[in-house]
């Protein structure tokens, strides 16, 4: 098993975050995981993006060419990465903030509206991770168990209403998809 | 018998190579009366320069490690982060400290670094044979400047203790000579003022010397230290630049 | 993030060994501090700026933990020597351009026999090149990179895990040797996460004793450190002494790695983040029936000569690949000494290639020499 997803979205939207909760979760699940944020001049006023390898060997390149998944956060994204994306592969895009469709036909596409689904939400956040909760349900990559541990670990030492509030997006992702 | 006079006992003791004179030996001995009278030999440690007083760990009894030239600031400063209670100080000619060393010491006086610096300020680059340094004075003659520095050509001669005394973080900042026996001894006090600014922790200071370098000015020893005087001080006067101290006593 | 980061340390009961998922500049900087590296001076230049970041809080929350971001990478390496004067662990870290800068400073280690660990998460060039990662600083790094006549110990991880450890090691083997250790890694290797069992950390009251640094001349007679020897004969026994070190460090400090060497006919050189692109490559090629191995040298200087050379007499094909335009294939070439046949393959730039594209060159010259 080596399943490569790539997170992309403008700076702020929380892309990294997804991907290093993404690895962790898959770190706590035992298997070999990279995460490789893109840094400097790339990002600066752009968008930024996150490849996450998860695999049960050795992980030869963190970089991930011809992802099984893309999770696009808006317009730009979703230009950039529809057609790395492997034949075959899933597409989650952000349809609050992405008006046009891939003109590909061999992908599989989930469309959730993460900023309107945010709203429901106390203070209108956790948009990330409203869209991080809908992907491990379609694509099992780890489980929402572990994922919700991984949110605990990282966001609760810190402050548990921030855990509570995260826990919340995740579930509400979760649950958007069937 | 009464001894009179005798060499200090943090000079070790090696003759001196320097030229005769240079400013440099004079300088040597009373930053090594300093030391004695306060008692500082087993915790100073000296940063010598790329320069004419390379050589100065064979003069020193103390404990001293050879920076690159102008690089002595940095150096100092990783050294005194590393053993904060020892007092540290570097040794530097105008060519290692306003020229190549230029941002390191105007950094380490920002950051208010509790180090202390000897200045030795003769105008020219002295080991390498008599090139123009950053001190220059106009109409100089120097090997690259044959006829006389020229501000078209050359630029003009740096300023850096008034330079230094502008930057928030230096505490004392003096200019003096060795030129005559009354400016040596303002000189020994100031460094041992200095040496008592960095003891209190005040931050960065600095002691510029006006030093005579016959042998490159072209000059008997004599007419060098008059040519300091009356020339060289009407360029860089002579006194204190800066002194967050408050200290009356020991204002000359 | 780093406090994040380092709270992730508690880990669920099913996890057997405590591992925590780091960015490789913070565990540069984590395993730094852990081999009791209390000096770090450093100054921006991407991809390596989350080395001072993390630096610049880690050591605030040490006992005599010293951060100065310097005006320059010139001034960082001298505040360097200072530190390491005074007998300190101290660090610095920078990319290709700034480490052309410290190269002065470097010099002057050696020569003063100071221990310092320098990391180089390299980056496209020369000049400014770009931020991406790239191998182009091998020549820099394994042939002493300043003026004169040394070498510096060079470390080449591929891996978040190897980054740790080999840090950490670097500080022991500057110490040992008192010399300078380079740690070579690339904008790739600083910039990923992976999951890393961090280093114990090292109690300083406990680290070996130094009987050479400047601490102030009480209770023994003054020392001096000093890099200027005019007498030639003088400066010619300070080499042959300098040599004689690097001796020793040839004999005890050569480290390799092989995989699938037993029953390869085309062996794969490459060294760092290209290494293990090109295992994964390899492995698809295995998988495919074609016998195919790999060495990966993981100390740069001295460089595994020995084992190289050891390999032809089974193995007549070596491929080096590089993220470069061929310098460890200089090497490489040195090591075999005429037996065997080089091909290169390389991409500079900051050019990262995927193992697909890997296996495709590896695999088209292993058919091109009939190996299988």
């Amino acid at each position: 098993m080596l399943i490569k997803t790539v997170f992309s979205g403008f700076g702020g939207q929380g892309v990294i975050m997804m991907g290093y909760l993404l690895a962790t979760a898959g770190m706590y699940e035992e298997k070999n995981v990279t995460c490789l944020p893109s840094y400097g001049a790339e990002v600066r006023g752009g968008t930024a993006n996150c490849t996450v390898v998860i695999s049960t060997e050795e992980i030869a390149s963190p970089v991930a060419s011809e992802p099984e998944f893309a999770v696009l956060m808006n317009n730009p994204s979703l230009f950039r990465f529809q057609n790395q994306v492997q034949s075959g592969g899933t597409i989650f895009l952000n349809s609050s903030m992405i008006e046009s469709r891939p003109i590909r036909g061999d992908l599989e596409i989930y469309e959730v509206p993460v900023n309107d689904l945010a709203k429901k939400l106390s203070g209108n956040k956790g948009s990330n991770i409203i869209m991080l909760g809908a992907f491990i349900k379609k694509t099992g990559v780890v489980s929402f168990e572990t994922m919700t541990h991984a949110l605990k670990e990282i966001f609760g030492a810190k402050n548990p209403s921030i855990f509570k509030s995260n826990k919340a997006a995740l579930q509400l992702g979760y649950d958007y998809l069937d | 018998m009464k001894k009179i006079f005798s060499r200090p006992k943090s000079l070790k003791r090696t003759p001196f190579h320097y030229c005769p004179g240079c400013g440099h030996s004079i300088l040597h001995r009373i930053i090594g009366e300093v030391i004695d009278e306060m008692n500082l030999q087993e915790r100073i440690i000296g940063v010598p320069p790329a320069g004419c007083a390379v050589l100065a760990y064979f003069y020193f009894d103390i404990d001293m490690g050879e920076a690159s030239h102008g690089r002595g600031a940095a150096l100092a400063t990783g050294m005194k982060r590393a053993l904060p209670d020892r007092v540290i100080f570097t040794y530097q000619g105008d060519g290692d400290i306003a020229a190549i060393g230029t941002a390191e010491t105007i950094h380490a006086a920002s950051r208010g670094e509790n180090i202390t610096t000897i200045f030795v300020n003769n105008g020219v680059y002295g080991m390498t044979g008599g090139q123009m340094a950053p001190t220059t004075i106009l109409g100089q003659t120097t090997t690259t400047s044959p006829g006389g520095r020229n501000e078209r050509r050359d630029g003009f001669p740096i300023n850096l203790s008034e330079m230094l005394a502008v930057a928030k973080g230096s505490a004392y900042i003096e200019r003096t000579a060795v030129n005559s026996p009354a400016h040596i001894l303002k000189t020994k006090k100031a460094i041992a003022k200095a040496f008592r600014v960095q003891l209190e922790g005040y931050g960065f200071s600095l002691i510029e010397v006006l030093s005579p370098c016959p042998t490159n000015w072209k000059m008997g020893s004599v007419e060098s230290c008059k040519w300091i005087d009356e020339v060289m001080t009407a360029h860089f006067p002579l006194g204190v630049l800066k002194d967050i101290t408050g200290d009356k006593k020991d204002a000359h | 993030m780093a406090s994040a980061l380092l709270s992730a340390q508690k880990l669920p009961l099913r996890c057997i060994v405590p591992k925590v998922l780091m960015r490789g500049n913070h565990v540069v900087g984590e395993a730094a501090v852990r081999a009791g590296c209390r000096f770090y001076f450093g100054y921006p230049i991407t991809p390596q700026n989350e080395v001072p970041e993390y630096m610049s809080e880690r050591l605030s929350k040490v006992e005599g933990g010293v951060f100065i971001q310097a005006e320059s990478e010139v001034a960082s390496i001298h505040m360097v020597i200072g530190a390491s004067m005074a007998g300190g662990r101290a660090m610095t870290s920078s990319s290709g351009p700034g480490i052309s800068l410290k190269q002065e400073g470097i010099s002057f280690l050696s020569a003063l026999e100071l221990p310092a660990v320098i990391v180089n998460m390299s980056r496209g060039g020369p000049g400014l090149g770009n931020i991406a990662p790239s191998q182009s600083d091998y020549f820099q790094a394994t042939r002493g990179g300043g003026h004169g006549d040394y070498r510096n110990i060079v470390l080449a991880p591929n891996s978040c895990q190897e980054l740790a450890d080999l840090t950490y090691e670097a500080f022991n083997l500057a110490d040992k040797y008192r010399t300078p250790v380079i740690i070579l890694g690339d904008g790739m290797l600083g910039q990923m996460m992976e999951p890393v069992e961090l280093p114990p950390e090292v109690q300083i009251k406990k680290l070996p004793h130094k009987d050479w640094t400047l601490t102030g001349a009480k209770g023994r007679p003054s020392r001096f450190l000093r890099s200027l020897i005019l007498d030639p004969f003088e400066e010619e026994e300070h080499n042959w002494k300098l040599m004689r070190k690097y001796e020793r460090i040839t004999k005890e400090e050569v480290r390799w790695e092989t995989s699938f060497a037993d029953d390869s006919k085309l062996m794969v050189v490459a060294f760092g983040i290209a290494a293990r692109i090109a295992k994964g490559a390899i492995k698809r090629l295995r998988d495919e029936g074609m016998k195919i191995g790999i060495i990966r040298p993981i100390s740069l200087w001295p460089f595994p000569y020995k084992a190289i050379k050891e390999l032809t007499k089974k193995v007549k094909h070596f491929f080096v690949f590089e993220m470069n335009m061929g310098q460890m294939l200089e090497d490489v070439k040195l090591a075999l000494e005429g037996n065997g046949e080089v091909h290169f393959y390389g991409r500079p730039g900051g050019i990262i290639l995927t193992p697909l594209e890997v296996s495709r060159v590896i695999s088209s010259y292993y058919y091109q020499k009939r190996l299988g």
